[in-house]
């Protein structure tokens, strides 16, 4: 089966079709920015795009999602390698303290951004409490979705 | 100055390998170190490294001879002909950020221009870097010193090289962002264009070279982002868990249900015929692995299964089935556990750790007498990158090992135990950690992939499932506390803690389930009492974040709480006043370190008052509030570091708790990266909410209850609180961060629960007491 993952359509022979789209993306693919946290949709380290919207790509047999877009953290920066204003925010906010889960916190607040260019606390809280972070960065995240949202709004566009 | 350091001085909680690095560091002051010029580096340019002793002339002989091809990076300075200023960080990072914390202190005394620097992971070197780990919150204290002075000498060297080059005296010379400059000239030199020439010079004595004061640190105490948050956000491979080699297999290794279960026989053929899997089979048990030891080659009992990829490791794991022998298995329960420990407390205690003053005389005078009986669970670690490693035993008989452990060289010396090869054929990256909290200072993922790898002749990863790592924890042990205090005059006069905890053998508490004698306040009050009985048990326990005061702080700050409401005493105000008490016959505090030194002072009670009275005022004690809203505050003294917290808390008619807001005022000294210190106290305070609402490990038949984070519930974003950071900076050196803002947390939260109900917790999680969070 052919998979899309940022762009790009990659052949992958015949993997066992039942295989998490998480598992893909790390050992087929080499794409280790999607992480493994739970394998049970807890924590949603493992967040990816499909289509635009944020998944968690460890409950996803991947021939679920044969034909659709998949972005992954290691797609969401501009082709010339300037990063997305969250991701810019994420770093201006000095937000990651061991920074395992941010990869998929990065992915989802991208996706609030888009659908909610300008979140109040409230969409933040509930577009966010699907993911666990271990060490406790949430105030920081919060800022940096607010740093980030600014951002886009000044500039008119996302990266 | 001599120093004489008894690692016994060093926090009682730490482990022993901990307190013993600690007290080795401390008793080998930096004046009496020599730093060295490394060879080795291509293209020329200044390599400094620093040792102990002849060792490291040893050791850079030993290089000197092939020094020519490739660069071993074994110094923490390095500075390149083309500008580029190359620190290396000694200690491994897993969230609490000594990566970029460590070199920011070189780069201070070098005078780098920070954008300029870039930072790499150190190699593992006893030799040239002295113990390297992340516990204890010790990186910053153990290393400040000689950091400062590494960057301090190779500044000299860079203003000696520059004097001669501008035929000037290096005093007319000062150094700025990366440049020398001669001003009465105005000619700048950059450090690239100096750095073959300094290579040249011999390396002054280190006591000739002056450090700057504090008021002139241009870096140090700024906010500075993370040296790998580029990486972090763009997803490039960082952690144990992204390693990949070529040719790497993947593995799982399954133990059994019941801690210290044997495999006896599996379906091992069957599993075999799977798709992907290339081998399975039974590991024996070796050594002692229920018992916390960094350097242990122990392994579990269990079944590895080795396959192409990890899902068909997965996968194939669903389909094992093992018989286990459980004659030597742990058959401990929790709810046992409870029972037993209130029946002990209705007994004479096994043993006094500690009396002083006359605690029978001052409870026969007392006008009040306060009783508590706090109980707290087991909690496990729950880092959010599962445990795993890579290593590859090669057919040369060397060994390379790619592994995100909070103790490296225990790892290595694991390793070399258990193949039986010596220490310098074992190679070990250090890779992230995705969180630590004290999981990664054991290395049994390490071993376990050590032996798998032996046993295929390839180089393996193992990963272990979330459900894997709740039930093969070193636990952060449950405790009680059976608590009497004496109060006459509205003053705390006598404090009688019934310690009971569990044992392993019967003679000595487990791992991080121990309590100081001095724990306090019974170094404050004048009469004290400190007794203990322990439950034999064979559950695995290990150090978590900030040990012993975690759970400590939690039912000490709660039962002084208590005290203060008996005598009437406004709470702030009780605790100052316990704060100055003079206790008889105080023992002479032993501090660590001459001057220079690192220093492992113990309480200070003016530093403690200053941070109970910064919270109190940033909170607006006293204030009024809404009926079901309260205010509460601890203090916590731990890893050298003075917290003091204070939480605004709601609670609704149905017992939904609300922390809305928790202010921390800490005292660590001088800070290094303000951006840094601020998320670890945030983070600390968040971590601590989040254990003492939800969070327990239960056990039924040596089994543990709760597998993933469904059964685990850590806080969430909508539950976290804003969390307002503080700091006294100090003149004391600087101590570490990663811990001591977590134990003042949950009993802040619990008092501010007292203030606004009136209900009294005395047992955590706070759902035990049916309380709820949204």
């Amino acid at each position: 089966m052919q998979l899309n993952v940022n762009g790009r359509t990659h052949d992958l022979g015949d993997i066992d079709p039942t295989t998490p789209l998480l598992w893909v993306l790390r050992d087929t693919l080499g794409l280790v920015g999607t992480k493994y946290g739970c394998g049970i949709g807890q924590c949603s380290a493992c967040t990816v795009h499909v289509n635009g919207a944020p998944v968690q790509s460890c409950q996803l047999p991947v021939q679920s999602v044969e034909g659709m877009a998949v972005t992954t953290i290691e797609g969401i920066a501009a082709e010339d390698g300037t990063l997305h204003p969250v991701q810019q925010a994420w770093i201006d906010e000095d937000v990651a303290q061991c920074g395992y889960c941010q990869a998929g916190q990065i992915m989802s607040a991208v996706a609030l951004l888009e659908r909610t260019p300008k979140p109040t606390d409230a969409d933040i809280d509930e577009a966010m409490s699907r993911h666990l972070c271990r060490c406790g960065t949430y105030n920081r995240i919060r800022k940096a979705i607010h740093v980030a949202a600014g951002q886009i709004e000044k500039t008119g566009s996302a990266a | 100055m001599s120093s004489r350091i008894d690692p016994r001085d060093v926090d009682p909680y730490l482990p022993e390998f901990m307190r013993e690095a600690a007290a080795a560091s401390a008793r080998a002051p930096v004046s009496r170190r020599e730093f060295i010029k490394v060879a080795g580096f291509v293209g020329g340019g200044l390599v400094l490294g620093f040792a102990v002793g002849a060792r490291v002339a040893a050791q850079e002989n030993g290089r000197g001879a092939h020094a020519d091809s490739t660069f071993a990076p074994n110094a923490y300075v390095q500075i390149r002909p083309d500008g580029t200023v190359v620190l290396y960080a000694k200690n491994p990072d897993v969230g609490q950020g000594v990566k970029t914390a460590l070199p920011m202190i070189v780069a201070e005394e070098l005078d780098a221009d920070w954008s300029n620097v870039r930072v790499e992971q150190a190699p593992i070197s006893m030799a040239l870097y002295g113990p390297q780990f992340a516990g204890g919150s010790m990186s910053v204290p153990m290393n400040f010193d000689t950091l400062r002075r590494a960057g301090a000498i190779a500044r000299a060297m860079l203003v000696a090289a520059a004097a001669e080059r501008l035929g000037v005296a290096a005093s007319e010379l000062s150094t700025d962002a990366g440049y020398v400059v001669h001003r009465a000239s105005g000619r700048r030199l950059g450090y690239g264009e100096l750095a073959e020439a300094a290579a040249q010079l011999p390396v002054p004595d280190t006591a000739s070279i002056p450090l700057k004061d504090r008021k002139d640190f241009k870096l140090l105490g700024k906010r500075v982002t993370g040296v790998d948050n580029l990486k972090v956000v763009t997803g490039q491979p960082m952690f144990g868990i992204d390693q990949r080699v070529p040719g790497m297999l993947y593995a799982t290794y399954t133990k059994a249900p019941a801690i210290g279960a044997r495999a006896v026989r599996a379906n091992l053929d069957h599993v075999k015929s799977l798709p992907g899997v290339k081998d399975a089979f039974l590991l024996e048990q070796r050594g002692t692995p229920i018992e916390f030891n960094p350097a242990s080659d122990g392994i579990l009992s269990g079944v590895a299964i080795v396959a192409d990829s990890t899902w068909s490791a997965l996968k194939a794991k669903r389909e094992l089935e093992v018989e286990w022998d459980e004659t030597e298995a742990s058959k401990d329960s929790w709810s046992g556990a409870v029972a037993e420990a209130k029946r002990l407390a209705a007994e004479a205690p096994q043993q006094t750790l500690g009396e002083t003053g006359d605690v029978d005389a001052a409870f026969a005078s007392a006008q009040k007498t306060v009783e508590g009986f706090y109980t707290y669970p087991f909690v496990s670690h729950a880092d959010l990158e599962p445990q795993n490693c890579t290593v590859w035993c090669k057919d040369d008989g060397t060994v390379e090992i790619w592994a995100p452990t909070q103790t490296p060289q225990n790892a290595v010396t694991a390793v070399a135990s258990l193949l039986g090869v010596p220490e310098e054929h074992v190679t070990l990256h250090q890779l992230r950690g995705g969180g630590g909290f004290g999981r990664r200072l054991a290395n049994d993922s390490v071993v376990e992939a050590a032996a798998i790898s032996k046993r295929i002749g390839a180089p393996v990863k193992v990963q272990w499932t979330r459900e894997d790592d709740f039930a093969f924890d070193y636990y952060r042990p449950g405790g009680f506390h059976s608590f009497k205090a004496a109060i006459a005059d509205g003053r705390l006069t006598a404090w009688q803690d019934h310690f009971i905890t569990f044992t392993r053998g019967g003679s000595e508490p487990a791992t991080s389930a121990n309590l100081s004698p001095q724990e306090f306040p019974a170094n404050r009050v004048p009469n004290s009492r400190i007794v203990q009985s322990m439950i034999r048990s064979r559950l695995p326990t290990g150090p978590w974040r900030a040990p012993g005061s975690n759970a400590i702080a939690f039912a000490v700050q709660c039962f002084l709480h208590e005290c203060a409401v008996a005598a009437g005493r406004d709470h702030v105000e009780f605790l100052l006043e316990v704060m100055a008490m003079e206790p008889p016959a105080a023992p002479a505090p032993r501090g660590l370190g001459g001057p220079g030194g690192f220093r492992m002072a113990g309480l200070d009670t003016k530093r403690a008052s200053a941070v109970i009275e910064l919270a109190a005022e940033k909170a607006g004690w006293g204030r009024s509030l809404p009926a079901g809203r309260g205010l509460g505050l601890a203090f916590h003294f731990s890893h050298n570091g003075h917290f003091a917290e204070a939480a605004e808390v709601s609670v609704d008619a149905s017992r939904r708790v609300t922390v809305h807001k928790v202010w921390v005022a800490g005292d660590i000294g001088p800070i290094i990266n303000m951006s840094g210190a601020e998320n670890q106290a945030q983070g600390s305070v968040i971590d601590g909410f989040s254990t003492a609402m939800g969070l327990e490990v239960t056990f039924e038949n040596g089994r543990a209850q709760q597998r993933n984070f469904d059964a685990y519930p850590l806080l969430r974003i909508s539950q976290a609180p804003e969390v307002e950071v503080h700091f006294i900076q100090s003149d004391n050196p600087p101590t570490g961060v990663g811990e001591p803002a977590l134990p003042p947390a949950a009993p802040a939260i619990c008092n501010a629960i007292y203030a606004a109900t009136g209900h009294r917790v005395r047992t955590l999680p706070l759902t035990r007491e049916g309380f709820k969070i949204s």
